[in-house]
């Protein structure tokens, strides 16, 4: 149970702070939105984050990664989400490499995982197909086919499903929507035959795609995992998934806390700094303790994947995503309030967090989703 | 075998053989032993129990031995704790001494103070109470108007105090008095004294949860020897500043304990029922107990995380800061729960038709009400860290 941070991790911090305030401020992100990037990430960021070897972080040496641990991957996410920077890493790094690693076999780690890790290869999850988080609720159906599978359904809030060039699909191959026995992963070409591709533009602007999938032919050897057995791999990288968001997420939360904290003690009213007056002092001090709480949680759940605490996962990554959503949904909010009418304005930055914010929260189980799924694991 | 590994070796078989079997069982309240001149021991091995550690000054494992403390490192105190955990051993002493006073007495009191009065507490001899809140001074603690004038060799003590835990039950005070009445912060003194002392009367108060833990204490010509004034003159402010640390470190605690036996997901299937799926059958209250856990999870998690960060020298402990009012919300939140969960058996007074449990979480319930207040209210609380952690201006 280590809640302090090693002297690597802590260079390892230090230097992706470094990155993302010098190559990705703000200013760039809302530059690719207002330019309406065919791509919406940046070729030559996510190019120096691969130099800096963040696409390898969590992927094992063998493979052509740094083997850092997942902890140092969720140090990266929390820099990031400092300054809102949209890259590669939760889709094909956060997400499909875990699944690699977590499912794969080795035929197939040989040929993903250094691609990924170079930065070569981006990947994607389609996993949804209603507007509500559910995992195991999959319709899309695979059915065997000469000598592989034939898949047909649609997917929703594919991340990076528009840039990806390989995309994991989550399929029924047995049992009925809703069931956890039955799900298959499949390896899926974006450009295969029947593939269709439609971006779609969120409230954060980052990238995210309906993809349908008709009659589309893959082998066999495309399985990831075994048939029917797909959850197996899907719950631990969701796992994974919902706590990389999480400290994505404590990024976000930590800026906009200490940029409004700054905007209290420097805006003037009445003759005053707004700072002084007890209201807003309060409900800076409640969100101060919610972050600690966040720091806290998060912590833990990070060092519990390293640790190997398997067992310990589940409720550990539904806590750090609930406790997170909570507190950005509350930080995010007080932000554009306590900014007062600048706050309302697309000039200032502090309203980009606010839709970031909805976003993340939605992504991989909103609070209601993980409070649900922590009654289950503790039994009520 | 390394020396620490010996320690731990050595203090497993003291604690087998002298913690007795009634005492590795489940805390009740009625059993707590808070030790005193007119200590009752409803379970005599509760006696024996702090007999032993305190000859071994284990009730105050870090306090230094010619103090009568345990003499402890960090280290050996922690294989201690964890060998207590281990055979979950009852605390053998629960006293203001040992968690408010004896930690300022060890920074600020005399060589002859602290080896006056500090054995006394590690041994339970002597129970504290604490003299701070007045009629006129709750939050504005400072404003404080108990006066005492140096008499010759003694002080002669005039004036109120309320909200004195236990005062009924107790030996000794430690009590703020006005030594100048031209100033206010610097104008405070610190002192003990004995609450048989002519002139010191107490007069319980009946609280909103029927119980009368808290009390009214008039002081009138009391006269107390000056020597047993704590720090320099004017200078007790400092002092009941540093003590208050202590004592919101230990209401904040409140915020850790966990719900003894059974988890509250479980009482509240016992009350609300469960659906076809197995689920509580109440999908507010379910959620509810759910967020709650979380909060409950992540706030112990913190409170660890500020032990390893102090440990390791890292920060500032400003983290701590927000414990007191984090656990007593917390605490505030999961007596609502508890009794809302209830029903309507949630909300009874006394007699039939409810069992002592029952009347336990009401009356717990009532109780919580106090965290947010005692040992200064949470608003108090957010104040300080509004501006001493995050700098916000005063007017």
């Amino acid at each position: 149970m280590a809640l302090i941070l090693n002297e690597e991790q802590t260079l390892l911090k230090d230097s992706a702070k470094d990155l993302m305030t010098a190559a990705a401020p703000v200013t760039r992100f809302r530059a690719l939105r207002d330019a309406k990037d065919e791509l919406g990430y940046s070729k030559d960021l996510w190019a120096q984050m691969v130099d800096m070897g963040w696409a390898g972080i969590c992927i094992p040496e063998e493979f052509g990664g740094l083997d850092f641990g997942f902890h140092g991957l969720g140090l990266v996410l929390e820099e990031t989400g400092r300054t809102l920077a949209a890259t590669p890493l939760v889709a094909s790094i956060l997400v499909s490499a875990s699944a690699i690693t977590l499912g794969g076999n080795d035929a197939q780690k040989k040929v993903l995982l250094p691609k990924l890790a170079e930065g070569s290869l981006l990947m994607a999850l389609a996993l949804d197909e209603s507007s509500h988080f559910s995992p195991h609720k999959i319709a899309t159906q695979a059915q065997a086919s000469g000598t592989g599978f034939k898949i047909s359904g649609n997917k929703v809030f594919v991340l990076d499903g528009h840039v990806a060039e390989t995309l994991i699909v989550a399929t029924r191959t047995s049992g009925k929507t809703g069931d956890r026995a039955g799900i298959t992963l499949f390896l899926v070409d974006r450009a295969a035959a029947g593939v269709t591709v439609t971006r779609t533009k969120m409230v954060d602007s980052r990238n995210a795609a309906r993809i349908s999938f008709a009659d589309v032919q893959v082998e066999a050897s495309a399985m990831l995992g075994e048939l029917g057995q797909g959850a197996d791999i899907l719950d631990p990288v969701l796992d994974r998934a919902a706590l990389g968001l999480a400290a994505e997420m404590l990024g976000a939360s930590l800026e906009v806390f200490e940029r409004t904290l700054a905007y209290l003690k420097e805006r003037t009213q009445f003759e005053t700094k707004i700072g002084s007056f007890q209201a807003l002092q309060h409900r800076a001090v409640d969100m101060y303790c919610n972050l600690e709480l966040a720091k806290s949680i998060l912590m833990e759940a990070l060092s519990a994947v390293d640790e190997g605490r398997t067992a310990d996962l589940p409720v550990l990554a539904s806590s750090a995503k609930a406790q997170l959503c909570e507190t950005l949904h509350q930080i995010s909010s007080e932000g554009v309030q306590m900014h007062g009418g600048i706050g309302m304005t697309d000039e200032h930055e502090i309203g980009f967090f606010l839709k970031r914010a909805r976003v993340a929260e939605k992504t991989f189980g909103d609070a209601g989703y993980h409070y649900d799924r922590l009654a289950n694991l503790n039994g009520f | 075998m390394s020396d620490i590994e010996q320690f731990r070796a050595e203090t497993r078989a003291w604690l087998e053989d002298n913690c007795p079997a009634s005492m590795r069982t489940p805390s009740v309240a009625e059993e707590m032993v808070w030790g005193g001149r007119r200590a009752t021991f409803t379970n005599p091995d509760s006696k024996v129990w702090l007999e032993r550690m305190g000859a071994k000054g284990w009730t105050a494992p870090m306090w230094p031995a010619q103090y009568g403390g345990g003499g402890l490192s960090m280290a050996e105190n922690a294989v201690l704790e964890s060998e207590l955990r281990r055979i979950k051993a009852r605390p053998a002493l629960a006293s203001f001494g040992l968690w408010m006073l004896g930690p300022v007495l060890l920074e600020f009191a005399s060589e002859s103070q602290k080896l006056e009065h500090l054995p006394k507490i590690v041994r339970g001899e002597i129970r504290w109470c604490q003299g701070y809140s007045e009629p006129g001074a709750g939050s504005d603690l400072a404003g404080l108007q108990t006066k005492a004038v140096r008499d010759g060799d003694v002080y002669v003590i005039n004036g109120q105090k309320v909200w004195t835990s236990y005062a009924d039950q107790c030996d000794w005070i430690f009590c703020l008095v006005r030594t100048d009445t031209t100033v206010k912060h610097n104008g405070i003194s610190f002192i003990l004294f004995d609450m048989q002392s002519p002139g010191v009367s107490v007069k319980p108060i009946k609280l909103i949860s029927g119980e009368s833990p808290f009390c009214e204490t008039f002081f009138d010509d009391v006269r107390v020897p000056a020597r047993d004034q704590v720090g320099e003159l004017n200078q007790g402010w400092t002092i009941a500043k540093r003590l208050l640390q202590h004592e919101r470190t230990n209401i904040g605690d409140f915020g850790t304990a966990q719900s003894p036996q059974t988890p509250m997901h479980e009482q509240a299937k016992k009350y609300i029922g469960e659906d076809a799926l197995g689920r509580l059958d109440d999908a507010a209250m379910r959620r509810e107990i759910a967020k709650y856990q979380v909060r409950q999870k992540a706030y112990g998690l913190t409170y660890a995380r500020v032990g390893q960060e102090l440990k390791a020298g890292l920060g500032d402990g400003a983290a701590s800061s927000i414990l007191k009012a984090v656990g007593a919300e917390l605490n505030k939140h999961r007596s609502e729960l508890m009794i809302d969960m209830m029903g309507t058996q949630g909300i009874g007074w006394e007699g039939d038709g409810f069992n002592d449990w029952e009347i336990m979480q009401t009356r717990g319930w009532l109780r919580s009400k106090a965290n947010s207040i005692e040992g200064g209210t949470t608003e108090i609380n957010k104040n300080v860290v509004a501006k001493n952690v995050l700098g916000l201006p005063t007017k």
